[in-house]
C-alpha cells in the first residue's frame, strides 16, 4: 500500500485548549496525484496541513509518508525527506533577487551551507541549475530582480521555482492562487498541471472552478472532519456538501 | 510598495565591487592617522568599538537577532586577557587568545540558551545573561570590583612590537580591526551568509527548504560574540585596564546605538557610528552627565529622521549598498 499512497494519516487529531480544530481526520493521498483539499472558512484546512509539514504537532493521531511515521519529526527534516510546503502568503525572500531565491533551496542539498569563511562565489555554480528553474515556470526576465518588486502572480511562480528546486516528491500547496488575477490563475494552473506531471500535490484551494480544473480527488473539510471524498462531479452532486457550503454563508 | 521597493539592493558583483573599494579607502586613511594631528588613543578606542559594533551588526543586521547583551563579550574578554597579561604573564598574542576564546566559549553557552526565543523574547535572554555576568564580575576577586584591573603590561607582540609605543600600538590595532572587519565582510557573502540573509527575510520560508534555522542563528551569534571579544581583548592594550563599565548595560545599550546611527544592516555603518558615538563622549565631556541626554536626543532624532542610520542613508542616495 506504500507504494500507492505517498501520504496517509490516521486519526490525526488537533485540539487547541478544548477546540478541536482537526478531529480523526484519515487522508490518503495517491502517489502522482493532484488531491485537493476544501471546506468553508474555519474547516480546519490550513490546521490539517500545518499538521501535514510538521509547523504544528498534532495532538494524536499518526503522520506516514512513503509508509514512514513522520509525526514525531521537525519540520526542517520533513522537507529534507522530500515533502515541501508553500504557504498562503506568499513566501519568497523578498529582498532576494529571483536567482538568489531559487539557489538558497539548491545550495542547501549540496552541503556547505554552514562555510562562512568562503567567498559566495562558490554559488555561482548554481546559477546555471537556478535558470534552467525560472525558465521553466517562465521567470527568465526576472532573474536579478529583488522579489520583493516582482508582481504578486509572478512572486507565486517564484515560489514554486524554488519549491522545485528541492527536488520533492511532494508538494504541498496553500491557496496557490489566493489574492491572484484572473489570468494569473490561468498561468499559475497551468504550471501545476504542468509540474504534475512529475510530483503529488497535495493543496488547499477555495478557488472551485480551479479545484474542479486541477483535482483527481478532492476531500471536503467541515469542522475539523472529513465530510466527504471524490472527484468534482461525484461531490458537486452531493447534498451535504452543498449544505455546508450554504451553512456556512457561501453562495 | 513604492517605499519598499526603494529599500531594495540587491547584493550585486558591482556592490561587492564598491564595497572593496570603500574598504581600501577606509584602510587607506585609517593608516595615514599617526601622520595628522588627530588623538591616537581617540581612533584606536574608536577602532575597538567600531569591531564591536561590527559584530554586533552581523547578529542583527544580517541574523535578525537584537542581542541586548554584547557587552558581556567585550568585558570577559578584557577580564580575561588582563587577567592573563597581568597576572599570569602571558605575552600579548597569549593575553589575546585567552579572551577570544573565553568570549567564543561564552558566546556558544549563551547563544545555545537565547537563540531559542525570538525577537523581544531573545534581546531580553541576552540582557539577563549579561547582567547575571555583570554581577559575577563585581563579587568575583579576580575582577578588583569597582577598581577593575589596572597597569596592564603592554608587552612585545610576538616579541617584536613594542605596544607601549603608541604608533606600534596603533598598527597594531589597525590590523587587529581589519583582520575582523574583513571577516565579517566575508561571513556576510559567504555561503553561510546566504542562508542567513533567508533566515532573516522569511524563517517559515526558510525552515520549509529545509534549513535548520537554530543552526544557523547559533553559528551567527557564536562567530558575532567571539569578534566582539576579539574587540575586547584589543581594547585592554589600549585603555590598559579593564573595568565593569564593559560589562555594564549601558555599553550593550551603547553598541546598538552606534550601529543605528552609522546603519543597521549596512557593511560600514557600525564602524561610522562608532566614530560619531566615541567623538561625541570625547568632545562633549566637559558637559558630563548631560552627555547621555544628548546621546539620547541624537538617538531620538536618528530614529525620526534618518532611520536607516548615516551610511544606509548615503547609499540608499547613491543606490548602493555599502
Amino acid at each position: 500500500m506504500a507504494d500507492e499512497f505517498i501520504l496517509e494519516t490516521h486519526g490525526l487529531t488537533k485540539e487547541f485548549a478544548g477546540f478541536f480544530a482537526v478531529r480523526d481526520v484519515a487522508l490518503k493521498v495517491r502517489r502522482g496525484s493532484i488531491h485537493a483539499l476544501i471546506g468553508p472558512n474555519g474547516a480546519g484546512k490550513t490546521t490539517c496541513f500545518n499538521l501535514l509539514t510538521k509547523f504544528l504537532q498534532p495532538s494524536a493521531g499518526q503522520i506516514l509518508y512513503k509508509g514512514k511515521d513522520i509525526t514525531a519529526m521537525a519540520p526542517a527534516d520533513v522537507a529534507r525527506l522530500g515533502l515541501v510546503r508553500s504557504f498562503q502568503i506568499s513566501a519568497v525572500f523578498p529582498h532576494l533577487t529571483a536567482l538568489e531565491n531559487v539557489r538558497v533551496a539548491l545550495q542547501r542539498q549540496h552541503g556547505s551551507s554552514f562555510d562562512f569563511w568562503r567567498s559566495k562565489s562558490v554559488l555561482d555554480r548554481f546559477n546555471g541549475r537556478a535558470r534552467e528553474l525560472l525558465n521553466d515556470v517562465g521567470l527568465n526576465e526576472f532573474s536579478d530582480t529583488p522579489a520583493v518588486e516582482m508582481p504578486y502572480g509572478r512572486k507565486r511562480a517564484l515560489e514554486i521555482a524554488t519549491t522545485l528546486a528541492l527536488d520533492p516528491e511532494m508538494m504541498l500547496l496553500d491557496e496557490p492562487m489566493a489574492g491572484m488575477s484572473h489570468e494569473d490563475i490561468e498561468k499559475i494552473a497551468t504550471l501545476i498541471k504542468r509540474i504534475s506531471a512529475k510530483y503529488t500535490i497535495l493543496m488547499v484551494e477555495h478557488n472551485l472552478s480551479v479545484v474542479a480544473d486541477l483535482s483527481d480527488i478532492i476531500t471536503v473539510l467541515t469542522r475539523g472532519q472529513v465530510l466527504a471524498e471524490g472527484n468534482y462531479s461525484e461531490l458537486s452532486r452531493d447534498e451535504r456538501v452543498k449544505e455546508a457550503y450554504l451553512g456556512a454563508g457561501h453562495g | 510598495m513604492s517605499a519598499m521597493t526603494d529599500d531594495t539592493l540587491p547584493v550585486t558583483p558591482r556592490a561587492m565591487r564598491d564595497e572593496m573599494l570603500v574598504f581600501a579607502a577606509m584602510a587607506v586613511l585609517l593608516g595615514l592617522v599617526p601622520l595628522t594631528d588627530i588623538y591616537p588613543f581617540f581612533v584606536m578606542q574608536a577602532l575597538c568599538f567600531a569591531l564591536l559594533a561590527c559584530a554586533f551588526n552581523l547578529l542583527i543586521g544580517y541574523g535578525g537577532l537584537l542581542s541586548f547583551g554584547h557587552a558581556m563579550f567585550l568585558g570577559t574578554a578584557g577580564y580575561c586577557s588582563a587577567h592573563a597579561l597581568k597576572v599570569w604573564g602571558f605575552t600579548p598574542e597569549l593575553g589575546i587568545l585567552v579572551g577570544v576564546a573565553a568570549s567564543g566559549a561564552l558566546s556558544v553557552v549563551t547563544g545555545y540558551i537565547s537563540i531559542r526565543r525570538q525577537g523581544i523574547y531573545f534581546s531580553m535572554i541576552t540582557l539577563a545573561l549579561s547582567q547575571l555576568l555583570y554581577f559575577i564580575y563585581l563579587q568575583a576577586p579576580f575582577t578588583h570590583g569597582e577598581d577593575g584591573i589596572q597597569g596592564i603590561p603592554q608587552g612585545y607582540l610576538f616579541g617584536i612590537f613594542n605596544l607601549a609605543q603608541p604608533i606600534v600600538l596603533y598598527y597594531v590595532v589597525l590590523a587587529g580591526f581589519l583582520g575582523g572587519f574583513l571577516l565579517i565582510f566575508r561571513a556576510i557573502n559567504s555561503p553561510f551568509g546566504e542562508v542567513l540573509k533567508a533566515i532573516r527575510e522569511n524563517e517559515p520560508r526558510a525552515v520549509s527548504l529545509g534549513y535548520k534555522t537554530d543552526q544557523y542563528k547559533l553559528l551567527a551569534f557564536i562567530l558575532s560574540g567571539t569578534i566582539a571579544g576579539f574587540a575586547g581583548s584589543l581594547k585592554v592594550f589600549v585603555a590598559q585596564n579593564a573595568s565593569l563599565t564593559d560589562v555594564h548595560w549601558t555599553m550593550s545599550g551603547e553598541i546598538v546605538l552606534m550601529t543605528l546611527v552609522g546603519g543597521l544592516g549596512t557593511v560600514f555603518g557600525p564602524v561610522v557610528g562608532a566614530f560619531v558615538i566615541i567623538a561625541m563622549q570625547h568632545n562633549l565631556a566637559g558637559f558630563g552627565q548631560w552627555v547621555l541626554v544628548i546621546q539620547g536626543v541624537i538617538f531620538v532624532a536618528c530614529v525620526l529622521t534618518f532611520r536607516r542610520g548615516i551610511v544606509g542613508e548615503i547609499g540608499h542616495y547613491l543606490k548602493r549598498s555599502l
